[in-house]
């Protein structure tokens, strides 16, 4: 197990490398923004990245009303953390293509502003999960988890519904893309894909082992002979 | 520091700042299943 692990952990490692050199060397240099344009490879997979574990996040947290499987709520769990570790990124990394380009950092458009109250609402989910200790949290989490994943559609279609500042998407938004760039960021999208497994396999050990301790301590307890 | 420099050293930081406070949690838990008397 430890030595598969190991094997995956190098694998995703020469994929990021290889995903970094086709976006800092092989796709071509963009005419009108430069460099600057490069940050499309790491902003773009991330949120691509970010948007599925949500949908499985959200996925995951139908299967736990349903069937309330504590597998379940763990793949919930890790979803959303991993996934909005994702969307930290594509808003970080967002403001500094913005910078040079449009010469703001931020603006209220629609997109942007969406994305942080898709932010938020992950970051409600986990303070919640952190926080409340009563029974009902799995349960008042993946309800949370439902109706918050709402936000990801409209964020990806913000750009057809309203006016927007943010360029339009890659995929079904009409522009053209060079073929080394299409190669570059499907790279890059595979790389972070992987990443993102290997990081939800090591928080999904890390949740379980934590259950099963806390089980073990609440047997101890009771078996504990009282004074 | 440009701003594609700045873009990619930041993901890489925060990814490896998350992954950090994962190490962390093991060790803690580690320490916890130590701590469990032996049977």
């Amino acid at each position: 197990m430890k030595h598969r692990f190991t094997i995956f952990a190098l694998i995703v490692l020469a994929l990021l490398s290889y995903a970094l050199y086709q976006a800092l060397v092989v796709a071509p240099t963009e005419q009108t923004m430069g460099d600057v344009q490069r940050i499309f490879y790491y902003h773009v997979p991330s949120a691509w990245t970010a948007f599925l574990l949500f949908f499985i996040n959200f996925l995951a947290s139908i299967w736990y009303l349903v069937q309330r499987k504590p597998a379940a709520d763990i793949v919930a769990l890790t979803t959303a953390e991993v996934g909005t570790v994702f969307c930290t990124v594509v808003l970080v990394t967002g403001p500094l293509w913005a910078r040079p380009v449009w010469g703001i950092w931020w603006t209220w458009d629609v997109r942007l502003t969406s994305t942080l109250v898709l932010w938020l609402i992950y970051v409600s989910y986990l303070i919640l999960r952190r926080f409340s200790t009563g029974s009902q949290t799995p349960v008042l989490a993946a309800a949370l988890a439902i109706f918050g994943f709402v936000d990801v559609p409209i964020v990806y279609l913000s750009i057809w519904f309203f006016r927007t500042q943010h360029p339009q998407p890659v995929m079904g938004g009409g522009g053209s893309l060079d073929p080394r760039m299409w190669h570059a960021l499907l790279i890059n999208w595979l790389a972070f894909l992987a990443f993102a497994l290997l990081v939800c396999s090591i928080r999904y050990r890390l949740e379980f082992l934590q259950r099963e301790l806390e089980e073990t301590q609440a047997l101890e307890s009771l078996l504990e002979p009282k004074p | 520091m440009n701003f594609l420099d700045a873009a990619y050293i930041a993901t890489w930081l925060i990814h490896i700042a998350y992954l950090t406070t994962l190490v962390g949690r093991f060790k803690k838990l580690r320490q916890e299943i130590g701590q469990l008397p032996r049977k």
